[in-house]
């Protein structure tokens, strides 16, 4: 134990004046407290860093050469390719985004959960002048920013595996981190809900998210599946995510009316997601 | 001027009154407390204070605002220090307290500082890069109460600051806040523990079913609502109840708990004696000074830990 | 290392019963749920994508379907996976947060009557899994040989194996970030493996890794009982799991202290 001299000057460590006034610290608060949040949110993933590194780096090399190029042997043998493109570049886009909108779900399942219950983090923040809306918001903003990084490296891997052939490729980057979110903030809205320990998210992991990944177009065209199964990629951000993805990255022909249901089907989950977040968010913080 | 002024505030969760219409007023630099057992009401009273739970009705305000019409401006004034801590185990220690200072939009040259000095006030400075998870029980207190000053308030809002401590811990908590308390900061405390109101509150009131039931300093509770001394004793479960009617008289007041016997009197010692003249032998007997834990009991007829 | 008796009380019944009431407790949803994810697989990539692949060659040579081909691999890396999630983060989590083996270690049982209660529970589910894929595949029509039959104590094999490996592996871990290696480790296995196409399209330097790999072993394993067609290798692939086993089971109780009694 410390001895009783050691903190003889402690009121003055505590108190020393330099603090903005309470009026000036809630002005900012307001104002910015949702981006400052989304800062908190990002370098609270440091924590994991080593992590997220890993699979921004490995993932994508693994993947392409397993389903590209292995995979993709048996296609190109079986049909020649798909849609006019070697399984590869087909494969690719679809990848990519179903990746980032899997890392999308680990950040926004769990990690909320903890928020209310085991770390209570969200409560530790409301009892600063930062509030839901601004929570939920920061949450948004800050996992994004996560999502869009990494799926920086995966293009690259694209470009590298020869799979993107198209000068708008790069725009595939923000496709993918913005399906991510549209499958996300409404996740985010139902993660908040959860009382319990969260079995229930091995449940969207196994049937919500592996059955997008694997029925909703990612590995073949949604047209391959019978007609009574093509609804999963309809209602799938990471379909329309991957078709969107295939058109900036090979120049996928795609009517535009259909191109427009695409950005509309990720554009309105975030929306609602959002805001159904806020309202969950603040009645469970506000009990 | 009163720093927080509650009239009529009531919060119900369906049938249940948490809260049931209780007023209280706290002065600037005064040390408040609500005393009473789980589920009197005093975490939701807090958590109203903070404007982090909507009141169901009557009205409130915090150095004169409504903390539901203007929370942020509310909390700035504020460091809350939940029961549970609720600290940020994916941060280190330090980055813990400069994150949260974040919240109250405060930038980063000054948190650095701010953080060292916190660690320091702390006494968690070599602990400054640990995880949080590698603290112990005690530290991660002094943590959670060094995070809730990271804004400077002058106002500390504890929601049962030393639950789960051991005593050592617990004096050294209570040595940190005294000290804030000195610098005129005004502290708002929740407790069930009868020797942390009786070191730490100037006034306090008794909190039970939603509702108050007493109200005044430890000291004059004590005085208005037990004797000077109390004597305990124990006849063995069996013989409790029975030895009651011989004991009539001796003391000015008797409880019978399941386990033991409690005489109010202004002279334990004395009573003692007189116990051993009518031909009673207690198998244990300790003579001691009121607490607000006899106030407790005689105010509601239970006893605060169950 | 001590003696036996000082990690063995000879109460693994203990620690079984204690698995069973878990799982009369669990909800039932939840167990079942463990049984999709290798279906959706099969019939996702199987019947999907087999349309665009047609026919590959099996096992002698002989011409199957895509759906058959991938089926016997996905049965050997469910049993993998089940296993490794049984021994590494189901352990890690009851010792760190449930402080479940805190409470059971300060009873009469010793680290091995635990140790042993857990991996019989994780082949008991393994055992369910592998009974009811191999009914989809029967369904499927994608089972050609009684042989197919053996595929459940094989699944059961590949399972012991990985689980005996996996927990002597978690004695190791102090964080949840570490235990994401594992995940790391696991991926390419299964991408790479023969599970969903043939390693032959690699460089030779890549084949021999991949063939000292253990999932490799058993996806060819199960691929030969599946059509009923075995070779030399097939004895190999089986040697390669009960070598696995027995220095598993072995390198496991070495690290019995370390993993429970820190």
């Amino acid at each position: 134990m410390t001895s009783q001299s050691a903190f003889l000057d402690s009121n003055r460590l505590v108190y020393s004046g330099a603090a903005p006034s309470p009026s000036e610290q809630a002005r900012r608060a307001r104002r910015w407290g949702w981006l400052i949040y989304a800062e908190c949110r990002l370098r609270r993933m440091k924590a994991y860093f080593g992590t997220i590194l890993v699979v921004a780096l490995l993932y994508p090399v693994l993947y392409l050469a397993a389903m590209g190029i292995g995979l993709g042997s048996l296609v190109n043998s079986g049909v020649g390719g798909i849609d006019g493109v070697p399984y590869l570049v087909f494969v690719g886009a679809g990848l990519l985004v179903s990746t980032i909108v899997t890392e999308s779900t680990n950040e926004f399942t769990f990690s909320i959960m903890a928020g209310f219950k085991w770390e209570k983090t969200f409560y530790a923040t409301q009892a600063s002048p930062i509030s839901p809306a601004q929570m939920v918001i920061g949450e948004v903003v800050g996992v994004f920013v996560r999502l869009f990084a990494q799926a920086i490296p995966f293009w690259v891997a694209l470009l590298v595996f020869g799979a993107a052939p198209s000068g708008w490729s790069w725009l595939i980057v923000p496709i993918a981190a913005v399906a991510g979110i549209s499958f996300g903030a409404p996740l985010m809205a139902y993660s908040a809900t959860v009382e319990d320990e969260g079995y229930q998210f091995a449940f969207v992991q196994r049937f919500i998210v592996m059955p997008m990944f694997l029925f909703a177009g990612t590995f073949y065209p949604l047209a391959q599946m019978p007609p009574y199964l093509q609804w999963v990629g309809w209602i799938s951000p990471m379909w329309h995510g991957t078709q969107l993805g295939r058109i900036v990255s090979y120049g996928m022909e795609n009517p535009l009316w259909l191109t427009v249901v695409h950005v509309l089907a990720l554009v309105i989950p975030i929306v609602v997601g959002v805001a159904l977040s806020v309202r969950v968010f603040t009645a469970r913080l506000m009990k | 001027m009163s720093v927080i002024e509650a009239s009529g505030l009531t919060k119900t969760y369906g049938e249940l009154n948490a809260v049931d219409g209780i007023s209280f007023e706290v002065a600037p630099g005064e040390s408040f407390g609500l005393l009473g057992p789980n589920g009197a009401g005093k975490s939701t009273t807090m958590r109203m204070i903070g404007g982090t739970s909507l009141r169901t009705s009557g009205s409130l305000t915090v150095l004169g605002l409504d903390p539901e019409l203007n929370g942020p401006e509310v909390r700035a004034h504020l460091g809350v220090i939940p029961q549970q801590d609720n600290l940020d185990t994916e941060l280190k220690v330090r980055e813990n307290l400069i994150l949260y200072g974040r919240y109250f939009g405060l930038s980063h040259a000054f948190l650095k500082r701010k953080a060292d000095e916190l660690l320091e006030f702390a006494q968690l400075t070599e602990k400054a890069d640990e995880k949080v998870d590698n603290l112990s029980g005690g530290m991660k207190r002094r943590l959670t109460i060094a995070r809730g000053l990271v804004n400077e308030p002058k106002i500390l809002l504890l929601d049962e600051p030393t639950t789960g401590l051991d005593p050592q811990a617990r004096h050294i908590l209570w040595d940190r806040l005294f000290r804030l308390k000195e610098e005129g900061v005004t502290l708002i405390v929740t407790t069930h523990f009868m020797d942390e109101a009786e070191q730490l509150c100037d006034r306090l009131i008794v909190m039970d079913h939603g509702k108050i039931v007493a109200e005044g300093s430890p000291a004059s509770l004590i005085k208005e609502y037990a004797t000077r001394e109390v004597l305990e004793m124990r006849f063995g479960s069996e013989r409790n109840a029975s030895v009651v009617s011989q004991l009539e008289g001796i003391g000015a007041r008797i409880e019978v708990l399941p386990d033991r016997v409690l005489l109010y009197t202004p002279d334990g010692e004395g009573a003692l004696e007189r116990v051993a003249h009518v031909g009673l032998r207690p198998v244990t007997s300790l003579v001691r000074r009121s607490s607000l834990e006899d106030v407790f009991l005689r105010l509601t007829g239970r006893s605060l830990i169950d | 290392m001590k003696g036996l008796a000082a990690v063995y009380s000879g109460n693994v019944q203990a620690v079984i019963e204690r698995g069973f009431r878990v799982i009369g407790n669990q909800n039932w949803a939840i167990i079942l749920s463990g049984f999709f994810e290798p279906v959706f697989y099969l019939l996702s990539m199987g019947l999907g994508l087999g349309g665009l692949v047609g026919v590959v060659t099996g096992p002698g040579g002989q011409p199957i379907t895509y759906a058959a081909y991938i089926a016997p691999a996905l049965l050997a890396t469910s049993a993998m996976n089940g296993a490794i999630y049984d021994s590494t983060w189901n352990v890690f989590f009851k010792m760190r947060f449930a402080r479940l083996y805190q409470a059971m270690l300060s009873t009469s049982l010793g680290p091995l009557d635990v140790a042993a209660g857990e991996i019989f529970m994780a082949l008991f589910r393994g055992l369910l899994y592998a009974i009811g894929f191999l009914g989809v595949m029967g369904i499927m029509g994608l089972t050609t040989s009684w042989w197919s039959l053996a595929m459940v104590p094989v699944a059961l094999l590949i399972a012991m194996g990985f689980a005996s490996l996996g927990m002597a592996v978690t004695s190791y871990f102090t964080t949840f970030q570490q235990m994401d290696l594992i995940n790391v480790a696991l991926l390419p296995m299964f991408l790479f493996s023969a599970t969903l196409f043939p390693i032959e399209v690699y460089p030779v330097a890549v084949q021999w890794f991949v063939m000292a790999m253990p999932l490799w072993h058993g996806v060819e394993l199960m691929r030969a009982l599946s059509a009923g067609i075995f070779t030399d290798a097939t004895a190999v692939h089986l040697s390669y799991f009960v070598v696995m086993t027995v220095s598993g089971v072995a390198f496991t109780t070495r690290r019995l202290r370390a993993l429970f009694l820190r």
